[in-house]
């Protein structure tokens, strides 16, 4: 799969995904162009799902530096 | 009499002695009518409490007057609480007013209404404000204490909900004088250092008083002003603060609060297989579709028995050249007929024919036949022609029958 398309944000993906579902649905396209839907969806399927099972909650704690920007530390839950 | 007269300020003052003494009059509490209310320049609130029959003059110095939680005016029903005593310059007595509270509801509530009213006159709740949710928020802060359970519940829910999204923890404190002004610092910090895509901001259950800081004045404007939208999400369902009507969406709990913000990934789970599900048969009957009008191409006699189309032309020429042979026959035919009648016609016709009957023809010496008397005259040389031979002959005489 192209970079380009990581890249895209879950929001991004999901938006993608409806559209690609709907185009593959209406049937109208060549058949070479809907295979090439059919395959970046199925990408997009992958890069989503793949997001959703990795992901790992990241919870930080945020304090002011001496410069007054943020400086990220890392939260104790349960303390 | 003259000699026992005292002075103004001797009679005042043994008056302010007698009242002063008094232990009730020292530590009074009054329920009336609040009237005539002002507040000076030097922050010191002058009243007047009465009841239907009788007033009392009030004054409460700024110190006292700057921990009132609502705000006094003419016509509400409170009780007072401080101590008689007399002010000597005016010869008056008055009531040194140390706390009010309003009558019925306490003065929290007042207070509340008070503020919301005045928000809500300033256009803070308008709806036409308000911001919407990221529909995936990849950073939210949490603005709120960081000891209590309200914390860890919003944290446990957003990381089993969207572990995506980065939880990002401003601590302040949520009670106490000093916690609006860290929420307010909070919630400024965070869009100033742009570090979430939203913010939730509230605290667990409590008192009234335990909830306040949600319900101050500069809490309720730094929501308002906030540019990343903001949840609030103060104690239990029944409460309601001044922040819940500012912010951009109401959580009745911390927990709701975390449950509005982000999306659930299982029921994201079931929409990408819902997704695969509808891509893979939009992809099949695409193909079979397809298979099926190849299918019907394979199946049309062009191409199963593409010579069949010549045989019916084969068919058809042979009829009509067994039409164009028949025709040429029967035209044959009747020439042939035609012919041989109009050969016997001519032979019937013919003069050579009456010849072998005895008759002659005679013509000129131009060899043009002679078929009158007056055509020739004797001396004339004519010919005849008989049936098997001619005859040179010359007129003798002509005689014209009659």
């Amino acid at each position: 799969m192209a970079g380009k398309k990581q890249s895209l944000s879950f929001e991004q993906s999901l938006d993608r995904l409806d559209e690609i579902v709907k185009h593959l649905e209406k049937g109208d396209l060549p058949l070479s162009d809907s295979l090439s839907l059919y395959e970046e969806g199925t990408g997009l399927i992958n890069a989503c799902s793949k997001m959703l099972d990795d992901a790992e909650q990241k919870v930080v704690k945020l304090k002011k530096g001496p410069d007054r920007t943020p400086i990220e530390m890392d939260f104790e839950d349960g303390q | 009499m003259d000699n026992q007269a005292i002075t103004v300020s001797e009679l005042n003052a043994r008056i302010k002695g007698l009242l002063e003494s008094d232990p009730m009059l020292a530590n009074v509490c009054v329920r009336g009518e609040l009237s005539n209310y002002k507040i000076y320049p030097s922050g010191h609130h002058y009243f007047t409490l009465k009841d239907s029959e009788s007033s009392l003059r009030c004054v409460m110095f700024k110190s006292s007057a700057s921990k009132l939680r609502f705000r006094p005016e003419s016509g509400m029903g409170v009780t007072a609480w401080g101590r008689v005593a007399v002010y000597p310059r005016d010869g008056a007595y008055q009531l040194y007013c140390s706390a009010l509270m309003p009558e019925g509801t306490g003065d929290l509530q007042v207070a509340f209404e008070q503020l919301k009213a005045k928000l809500a006159g300033e256009g803070l709740f308008d709806p036409a404000h308000k911001k919407p949710l990221p529909e995936f928020p990849g950073r939210i802060a949490i603005i709120t204490s960081s000891a209590g359970a309200a914390v860890h519940d919003m944290i446990r829910i957003l990381g089993h909900r969207w572990p995506m999204a980065k939880v990002i923890l401003l601590p302040v404190r949520v009670q106490g004088i000093e916690a609006p002004p860290e929420i307010v610092g909070a919630i400024r910090y965070a869009n100033e250092f742009d570090v979430a895509d939203l913010i939730i901001t509230g605290r667990g259950g409590g008192s009234i008083e335990d909830l306040w800081a949600f319900n101050d004045e500069r809490v309720a404007r730094a929501i308002y002003e906030s540019r990343l939208p903001v949840i609030s999400a103060v104690g239990h369902e029944p409460d309601v603060t001044i922040s819940d009507y500012v912010a951009d969406r109401r959580a009745s709990t911390p927990s709701n609060a975390a449950e509005i913000a982000v999306p659930d990934c299982r029921e994201l789970s079931e929409l990408i297989s819902a997704y695969n599900i509808r891509a893979g048969q939009a992809m099949r009957k695409k193909l079979s579709q397809l298979s099926d009008r190849l299918e019907s191409y394979r199946s049309r006699p062009v191409i199963t028995n593409p010579t069949a189309q010549f045989d019916n032309r084969r068919l058809e020429l042979d009829r009509i050249r067994e039409r164009m042979i028949a025709a040429a026959e029967r035209s044959l035919h009747a020439g042939r007929q035609r012919f041989v009648s109009l050969a016997a016609a001519l032979d019937a016709m013919s003069p050579l024919r009456v010849l072998t009957r005895g008759y002659a023809i005679a013509a000129d010496s131009d060899g043009n036949c002679i078929k009158s008397i007056d055509d020739i005259s004797a001396g004339d040389r004519i010919s005849l022609a008989l049936s098997d031979g001619s005859a040179e002959c010359l007129v003798e005489k002509t005689e014209k029958s009659k």
